[in-house]
């Protein structure tokens, strides 16, 4: 176990290295000085006072020094300042909005596998019937279904239609004076259509996994064993069958994260919620480079944490990985 | 061609004739390559002629979905939507599977060293939340349709990349890669004649959902605004006004909408519908 995580973190250095490498090159092999983006906002501004950004900002220096001191930068989590009018650090900007961008996905984790979990054993377990048959219209259609465009329906049918939901932001204004179960109440109100949402995305998928993990393990011997010795077939599905079909979901779960945080700019936009997501659209609007470097490596970095995690639960979840070559 | 002649009549099609939904599919694209094709012909109105005295009019039968902040036809803007959303699939898939089967090719062909860095390259990739990394680079670019699809393209190629490395590895144990090699054929000739055309069909149920994915992917940068620029008719600029306008004009949000859940959920259906008939497992 020891040298199968050690080996793990060790691989984790070069896919960081990679990419820092292609953030790098993005930003800046992409055609364009980021200082004329700067400028573009403000046409007054002089040719000494571009000089001068320039400098500020390393531009004048090689490619590779620009490189290095930006990684240089990066290890001691300094990544610049913004380059909008209030000039704060990035790290700043993005630590205000990470919690809000995490916790959102969480709950939307967390209702996503507890519907697919049943959806796909529902299917699996009454495969071809017209159960079956109506979960697989669902996640086809669910597939299909623009997030954008559902967030846009939910917002006529709840928010302007019947007018139940809050359309936008997480709080009504002045609602902390309200005392804590009435600004609760509020901040749930608020979430409900950004939650949904942000978990339909990978609902779908997820249940069709779920169904074709559980079919693969029912056609497995020990379950036919398992149906042999007489065992109730409720044990057999959910003690039996269930536990060894939860087990790829796991890595799925690692794998879902790129998408759950790309995902949150067009929830988080359409709700106008403050996470990082907005906070990474307002970024490209403005051509504020500092902050769309910063997201984008911070948004990569946690996608490998993500999947690093994933395997070791894994890892912990199956001794056959535990106990393998490792 | 892709598929042996004789393997598509005798065995593909069939298969795929019995798939009920896959035809449905197969026959919505038809259905939209000829609608893109023809959209000059079949729609009522100019999309970009502006009318300022039916703005924001409700479905009726003059304007069957509705016109919109301007007084231009919904209906007509859709169907010209549809060329922007097919031209964008094609290429962007067309650049993405370019990629992704020559590097898919060089990695499995080659192993060792290349493939260990290309795969790692793959890994990299990977870790960026695609839509960020879209984003950002369409950030420091103008805004053009060609942009969109180069970088679509080119975010998205890891998944064809892996596939068709899985599929050149077993190829390259064959008996006749052996056989090739002993007659003195270049490994670019290996590679691209022999390897090539037997692990092509993975990549053709890719290539079907990828166009799903790129036309998902394009409406919603140009439903942020960042995509495809008005007045050129898109269906995420649409919905764009459709979310300005949500609470009076509900036809602007609804039909672009459908547009491309009806799309995307054709091209899903045909996408599926080629997997199980090129694969030998299903059952019958």
């Amino acid at each position: 176990m020891t040298s199968y995580l050690l080996k793990r973190i060790l691989m984790l250095i070069p896919l960081m290295i990679g990419i820092t490498l292609i953030t790098f090159s993005v930003i800046h092999l992409a055609p364009g000085e980021p200082v004329e983006m700067q400028m573009a906002m403000n046409p007054k501004v002089g040719k000494e006072a571009r000089e001068r950004l320039t400098k500020f900002y390393g531009l004048d220096k090689p490619l590779h020094e620009q490189y290095f001191s930006w990684v240089g930068k990066l290890a001691k989590l300094d990544l610049g300042r913004s380059f909008s009018s209030d000039g704060r650090p990035v790290l700043d900007k993005i630590k205000e909005r990470l919690p809000v961008t995490i916790s959102l996905n969480v709950v939307a984790l967390v209702l996503e596998f507890g519907l697919a979990i049943p959806i796909g054993i529902l299917a699996a377990t009454r495969r071809d019937t017209w159960l079956d048959k109506g979960i697989t219209v669902f996640v086809f259609v669910g597939f299909a279904v623009p997030t954008f465009w559902l967030a846009l329906l939910l917002m006529y049918f709840f928010g302007v239609k019947l007018g139940w939901l809050p359309i936008s932001g997480l709080h009504t204004l002045g609602s902390d004076n309200w005392g804590t179960i009435p600004y609760l109440w509020d901040l749930a109100k608020h979430l409900i259509m950004p939650v949904m949402v942000a978990s339909f995305g990978s609902l779908a998928g997820l249940s069709r996994y779920m169904r074709s993990a559980m079919l693969n393990v029912i056609s497995q011997d020990y379950i036919t064993t398992a149906r042999a010795k007489g065992l109730p077939e409720s044990v057999v599905i959910y003690i039996h069958a269930l536990r060894n079909a939860l087990l790829p979901l796991i890595t799925l779960l690692g794998f879902s994260i790129p998408g759950l945080i790309g995902g949150s700019v067009i929830f988080e936009t359409i709700y106008a919620i403050p996470g990082m997501g907005q906070l990474f659209y307002q970024g490209v609007m403005s051509r504020d480079y500092p902050v769309v470097m910063g997201i984008l490596v911070i948004g990569a970095f946690l996608t490998l944490i993500g999947n690093l995690a994933a395997d070791l639960c894994y890892a912990v979840a199956d001794p056959r990985i535990r106990h393998g070559e490792g | 061609m892709v598929l042996k002649y004789t393997y598509f009549y005798s065995i593909f099609w069939p298969r795929l004739k019995r798939n009920k939904l896959a035809l449905v599919g197969g026959v919505v694209v038809l259905a939209l390559f000829l609608i893109s094709l023809m959209a000059p012909l079949i729609s009522p109105y100019d999309p970009n002629e502006i009318n300022a005295w039916h703005v924001l009019s409700a479905p009726s039968w003059q304007h069957w979905f509705g016109t919109d902040e301007l007084g231009r036809d919904v209906f007509s803007r859709v169907l010209y939507g549809a060329r922007i959303s097919l031209k964008v699939g094609f290429v962007a898939v067309g650049i993405a599977v370019s990629i992704g089967t020559v590097i898919g090719l060089l990695s499995g062909y080659y192993s060792g060293l290349v493939d260990a860095t290309l795969m790692r390259l793959v890994d990299i990739m990977l870790c960026f939340p695609a839509f960020f990394l879209i984003l950002a680079v369409i950030t420091f670019l103008e805004p053009s349709i060609w942009y969109i699809m180069m970088v679509i393209g080119l975010t998205g190629w890891m998944g064809v990349a892996r596939l068709v490395r899985a599929e050149t590895l077993s190829i390259r144990e064959m008996d006749y890669i052996l056989a090739a090699r002993c007659i003195g054929c270049s490994n670019a000739r290996i590679i691209f004649r022999h390897i090539l055309p037997n692990a092509i069909s993975p990549v053709l149920v890719a290539a079907t959902l990828g166009v799903a994915g790129a036309i998902l992917t394009e409406s919603a940068l140009s439903f942020l605004g960042i995509g495809v620029q008005p007045p050129t008719p898109s269906w995420g600029n649409i919905l764009t006004s459709g979310k300005d306008y949500i609470e009076f004009a509900w036809w602007l949000s609804l039909f672009p909408g459908l547009a491309i859940l009806m799309t995307v959920l054709a091209y899903n259906l045909l996408g599926e519908g080629i997997r199980d008939a090129l694969d030998p497992r299903v059952k019958r």
